[in-house]
Order: structure tokens, then sequence, then C-alpha cells
């Protein structure tokens, strides 16, 4: 295949990780959300396999590998057993409304290219122009956490960011040096660890994993 | 070779008490474990002194003055806190809120994180140095909720997800740098080396070193606990163990600085603009203002001590980001005598709240009759912390507004302002709390005064003499970072 094939793939692949963070604004249903999640993941280790080979940078095969098992299977699967374990079926709740969501979205986009536009110019990589999108996933990423009220929707926020992250690794520079691409992944599983952990302690002493009940702790003024 | 040592003990000592669990013996492992991380610490400190700057394990490890002095206060403090907790936590299990498991994992966690803040000073590499910083905030996310009360769970959870979105901005900043450096020092490991950055520092590509400080000072920042993005740093300071809340506020907020600091250096280097120092010493002088007014307001001693904690980085951050060796000087100065005081303060404040059974300053009452040791050193270490002389803190925020006048006189008076109310604030409800009489539910009980009388005799003494070594070393920091 030439370049300029796997050029467009990998925008192609950059636009769709793009849908399904809308995707994920967009959507109610908790089950789908993790599917949804699991979507962005393979995406993103498809991405990351064809820069590898476009770069020929072997250790991206590895991140790669590592983005499948981790946030395709693993993730997915821990968060559907605690969704089924502590009976999460309700919808979940937005403060904005849903198409209100979706157009800050679309400003966050215009607004992340038009802050990657110095780095675009300076990069000679094919990958360059995904960076604007991988910064704006991680803004949605964002935005979904602070959208939503509720301790799994807030961490499915939270690896999205995280997917994000390696995006834009992955766009900017073929990939962070392998010890740090390991580390980062070794703490995303110690946080998804954590982040168990947590949801048994506050359906426990909540009642519900709303996270609105949370905020005695507030300043009185 | 001591470098190593000092950086595999704690981990150890985790896995030994992860294992050993919750004998009688956990807490002198514990203590134990911090006496040799210190011990190893001080060779180390020795080390650089006499030979200067240590690049180790293949470029991995890399020490020089700055971080060697941060490495030693980190494993001094962590032992004295860990003295301290043997009878706190103690005490804590009698009361019954903290079961087997539970100081299981205390113990094991303890430790952990002083494994996470020094792999953050001695890394050589800004990416490991991420990693090594979120590991931190993991390590001690669930220790803040170990109480498992619907507040600790509150607090932890803003801890967890404040801090991790925050540590993310942080992530994305490195990622920039490591896109400028790769196009000077070439692919590889080594773009993400401190020693081969500073090198080069001045052909990295400005525009792109700005847009990446952006993110990293979000993201460190809110670890710092920099206003606006303090939000998570009171309730995770009040919330958790005191032995806990001493480590946050004395150590932690000190190695995210750190980082932040490192990242500004090189920002310094490649735009030979103020840029980088503008930003922090906006975000300290916003700090300084809203914390100081903020103390005023607080019902809970520990939220109360959390505020000053963000006051005092607040002071440190602006001082960092004017530059010049009189204000760099008494920047370090200051992250160590607020490290020293803050912990002895809230080793005191534990003590003070499990006398009352209770952090509310409205029932802590009576301190000098009742137990006149925590009555005084309580009442001593506000005094410290307010910037009375003659304790450490006078000197070095002294040095700071010698060189805020100097240099940009227009900002002295919001500095004087936070100090002032910050002082008016924290007096006030201490002297409400060590005076009156002794409340009925007031229990008397053995402290450990050993940890607290360590603390504010270095912060008296070092605030009229600087030993040769520390004013060395801290000349030395002087010299990397201005």
């Amino acid at each position: 295949m030439n370049l300029q094939v796997l050029a467009q793939v990998n925008s192609f692949l950059a636009a769709l990780v793009l849908l399904t963070a809308f995707a994920m604004l967009s959507q109610r249903k908790i089950n789908s959300l993790v599917t949804l999640f699991a979507w962005q993941g393979l995406f993103l280790s498809i991405n990351t396999a064809v820069v590898g080979f476009v770069a020929s940078k072997h250790h991206l095969y590895i991140s790669s590998l590592l983005t499948l098992s981790i946030k395709v299977i693993l993730l997915p699967y821990i968060l559907h057993v605690l969704v089924v374990r502590l009976k999460i079926r309700k919808d979940v709740e937005t403060i904005v409304n849903i198409p209100t969501t979706m157009l800050i979205g679309i400003a966050l986009v215009i607004f992340s290219y038009h802050l990657t536009a110095p780095v675009r110019q300076m990069s000679t990589l094919i990958t360059r122009s995904t960076l604007a999108v991988a910064l704006a996933t991680v803004m949605i990423g964002l935005l979904m956490m602070i959208t939503r009220k509720h301790a799994v929707t807030q961490i499915i926020g939270f690896l999205a960011m995280e997917n994000g992250l390696f995006f834009a690794a992955t766009s900017a520079t073929y990939g962070m040096p392998l010890v740090v691409e390991l580390g980062v992944a070794l703490d995303v599983l110690i946080a998804a660890f954590i982040f168990g952990i947590f949801f048994f302690h506050i359906s426990t002493t909540f009642d519900s994993l709303s996270v609105e009940q949370m905020e005695s702790l507030r300043e009185d003024t | 070779m001591i470098l190593l040592v000092l950086i595999i003990t704690p981990f150890v000592a985790a896995l030994v008490l992860a294992f050993v669990g919750d004998r009688r013996f956990a807490p002198e492992i514990n203590i134990f474990g911090s006496f040799l991380t210190f011990i190893a610490g001080v060779a180390l400190a020795f080390e650089v002194y006499e030979h200067g700057p240590i690049i180790a394990g293949g470029k991995f490890f890399f020490v020089d003055a700055f971080s060697v002095y941060l490495s030693v206060l980190t494993a001094f403090v962590s032992m004295t806190t860990a003295v301290f907790s043997r009878g706190y936590m103690q005490r804590e299990r009698e009361h019954g809120r903290v079961g087997h498991l539970r100081m299981r994992f205390y113990h094991a966690m303890f430790q952990m994180f002083m494994f996470a803040m020094l792999l953050c000073l001695l890394t050589n590499n800004i990416g490991v140095l991420w990693i090594a910083m979120e590991l931190a905030t993991l390590s001690t996310v669930l220790l803040v909720s170990l109480y498992r009360t619907p507040n600790a769970i509150e607090a932890a959870w803003k801890y967890f997800i404040l801090c991790g979105v925050g540590i993310a901005q942080a992530l994305f900043g490195t990622v920039l740098l490591y896109f400028a450096a790769e196009k000077v020092i070439g692919e590889g490991g080594e773009a993400l080396l401190w020693t081969n950055l500073i090198g080069v520092s001045g052909q990295l590509e400005p525009t792109v070193l700005s847009l990446a400080f952006v993110f990293l000072v979000v993201g460190y920042g809110t670890k710092v606990g920099l206003v606006p993005l303090h939000n998570w740093l009171p309730d995770a300071h009040s919330e958790g163990p005191t032995p806990i809340s001493a480590v946050l506020s004395g150590l932690l907020l000190n190695i995210a600085l750190y980082a932040l600091v490192r990242c500004k250096v090189l920002v310094d280097g490649s735009t030979h603009t103020h840029y980088a120092g503008n930003i922090m010493m906006g975000f300290g002088i916003v700090s300084i203002v809203v914390a100081s007014f903020s103390i005023l307001r607080q019902k809970d001693i520990k939220r109360m001590f959390s505020y000053s904690s963000i006051e005092h980085m607040g002071i440190a951050t602006f001082a960092f980001g004017l530059g010049g060796s009189i204000a760099t000087f008494g920047a370090l100065l200051h992250m160590l005598m607020h490290s020293l005081t803050k912990s002895s303060i809230f080793f005191t404040v534990g003590h003070a709240c499990q006398m009352h059974r209770t952090q509310e300053i409205a029932r802590i009452k009576g301190l000098f009759k009742g137990d006149s040791f925590v009555g005084w050193s309580l009442m001593l270490g506000a005094m410290a912390i307010a910037g009375m002389p003659p304790f450490g803190i006078f000197t070095s925020e002294f040095l700071i507004l010698t060189a805020t006048i100097k240099d940009v006189p227009l900002l002295t008076p919001f500095i004087l302002i936070g100090l002032g109310v910050a002082f008016a604030g924290l007096l006030r409800k201490v002297q409400y709390m060590v005076s009156g009489d002794v409340p009925s539910y007031f229990e008397p009980l053995k402290t450990a005064r050993a940890p607290v009388l360590l603390h504010m005799a270095m912060v008296l003494i070092l605030a009229f003499y600087i030993p040769d070594f520390l004013n060395k070393w801290f000349h030395a920091a002087v010299e990397l970072l201005k």
C-alpha cells in the first residue's frame, strides 16, 4: 500500500474516534456507553498499528496490543460486570440537555483545531492533522465528566480523555517512549482497580451511584 | 548505589507491610523503613554535596541540589510522620474507626506513597515524573476514604476525579514537550530526559513550549492546589487520617511544585521571556488572596489548615514565578519551612482532635488546661505558620517580600493583605481553641512529643542559622533554576 492511502486510513480512523466521542456525548444508557467506549478503543488500537506500520516503529505494535487488551477487552469487561453487579439500569440524567452538549462539543472541536494550528504547521509527520482530533477527544471527555452527575459516566469520560491523550501521543510524535507508555498503562490499570472499589463504596454508602448527593463538603457562603 | 537503596527501600517496605499485615510490630516496620530511607537520603545528599549532580542507571536517575534537598525533606517528614502515626492509628483503631484489613492497607500504602514521591524526585525522565505523580495520587486516594464515612468517600472521589483530570492535562503538555524535543534531540527515550532537554532548551520551539506550559501549569497546578484548581484539596486533606493529612500537605504539594518548576525552567530556556513566570505569579497571587480569606470562614480545624497550605503554596509558586536569586532562594526555604511547620501542626491537630473526638473548631476548647504540651505546640505552630518571628517562615516570607518590593512593587499589597488576613484568621481561631475551660468530653491521651519538638526546633533554629551545607545546596539550586 502506498503512503497516501495509509494517510487516508489514518484520517478515517481519526474521524471514527471523534464520531464515537460524540456518540458517547449523546448516549444516556450506561451499557451503550461502555460499548461505545470499547469501539473507541478499538479504532484507536487499529490506528496505532497503522501508524506503527507507516512509520515502521515497532514499539507502536506493543502499544497497539496494550490498548487492545486494556481498553477494548479488560476495562469494558470490568465496567460491564460492575454495571450488572450494582444493578444500574436507570438512564443517566444530564445537567445540560443533550443538543446543547453536542453544540458545545462542536465548539470544542473548532477550538482544538485553532489551538493546535502552530503544532500542525511545524510537524512533518503524516499523522499531524489528527492531533486536533486527539485534543478534541480529550476535551469532549472532560465535557462528559462535567455534564453527567453519575460515577460510572464520570469514569467513562475520564477513560475517554485517556484515549484522547494516547491518540495525541501517537499523532504528534509517533508515540511516547515505550517506558512511558507502559507506565501510563499501569496507572490506568491501577485507576481501574480503584474506581471499581469506589463504585462499591459509593453505592453502599449513598444507595446509588449518582454523585449529586455528594454535596456535603461545600463551602458555606 | 545509595540511590537505589533510597528508591527501593520504601517499595520493599510496602511489600513487606502488605505481607505482614496488621501485626503488633507493623508500625515499627513502618518507622524502620522510613528511617532507612532517611539514612539513604542523607547519604545521597552527602554524595551530591561532595561530587555534584549524579546521573545513574543508564540516565534513568538524575539527582541535583534541588531534588536531593527535597528527597531528604520527604524522607525526614515521612519518618517523623511514621512515628506519630504509630500511636495515632493505634487509638483510631481503639475508637473503632479502622479494622485489621484497613490497617494493613494503610501501612502498605503509606510506604507506596513515599516510593512514588521519591521516584518523582529522582527520575530523569519527565514522562516517568508524570507517571510517578499519578501513582502518588492513586496510592493516597483510598487512604483519604479510609474511614468510609460519606464525607470521606465524597472527598476521596473528588480527589480522584479532579486530580485525574488535572494530571491528564499535564500529560498532554508532556506530549507537546516531547514533540518539540524530538525535533532537536531525535526520536526515542532520550528526548524526554531532563539532562538532555536542559542542554538544548534554547533550541526548542517557543510557540509549542508556550502551549505546553499552559497544559502543564493546569495539570501540575491542580496538584499544587493553586486557586482556582484547588477544590479537592481542603476535602482530601481534612477527611483522611491525620498522618495522611500531614504528608499530603507537607510533602505532596512540594513534589507537584517541584514538577512545575522543572517544566518552567525548560520553557524559560526556550522562550527567553518571562511568560512562564508571569503565569505562575498570577496563580500564586490569586491563591494567596483567596485562600487567606477562606481561612476566616472555616469551622473545621483541618480544613482551616488545608487552606493555609494553599496560601503557602501560592507564596512559593509566586516566588518561583518571580525568579531571581533572592526570590528563588526564598521559595526553596519556604517549601522547607512550610513542610516542617505544617506537618508538625497536623501532628498537634491530630492529638487535639482525638482528645475532643471532633474536628469542629467550636467544640475544641481549653487545650492549655487540658494538655499544655498540645496547647502550646498548637499556639506556637499557628504563630509560626502565620509568619511571626522568630520562626523560619518569617525569614522566607521576608526574603520573598523584599524581592517583590524590588521587582514588582504593585503586587506587594496583595501579598501583604493575604498574609495579614491569614494571620488574623488563624490566630483568632487557635486562640479560641487553646483558651477557656476544659469541656466535659475531653479525654487526656498520651502524646507523641518527639516529632513535634523536632520539627519546631528545626524551624526555630533555621530562622537564625542556616548551616553551610544547606546554604550551598540552596545556592546550587538557585543557580539551576533562575
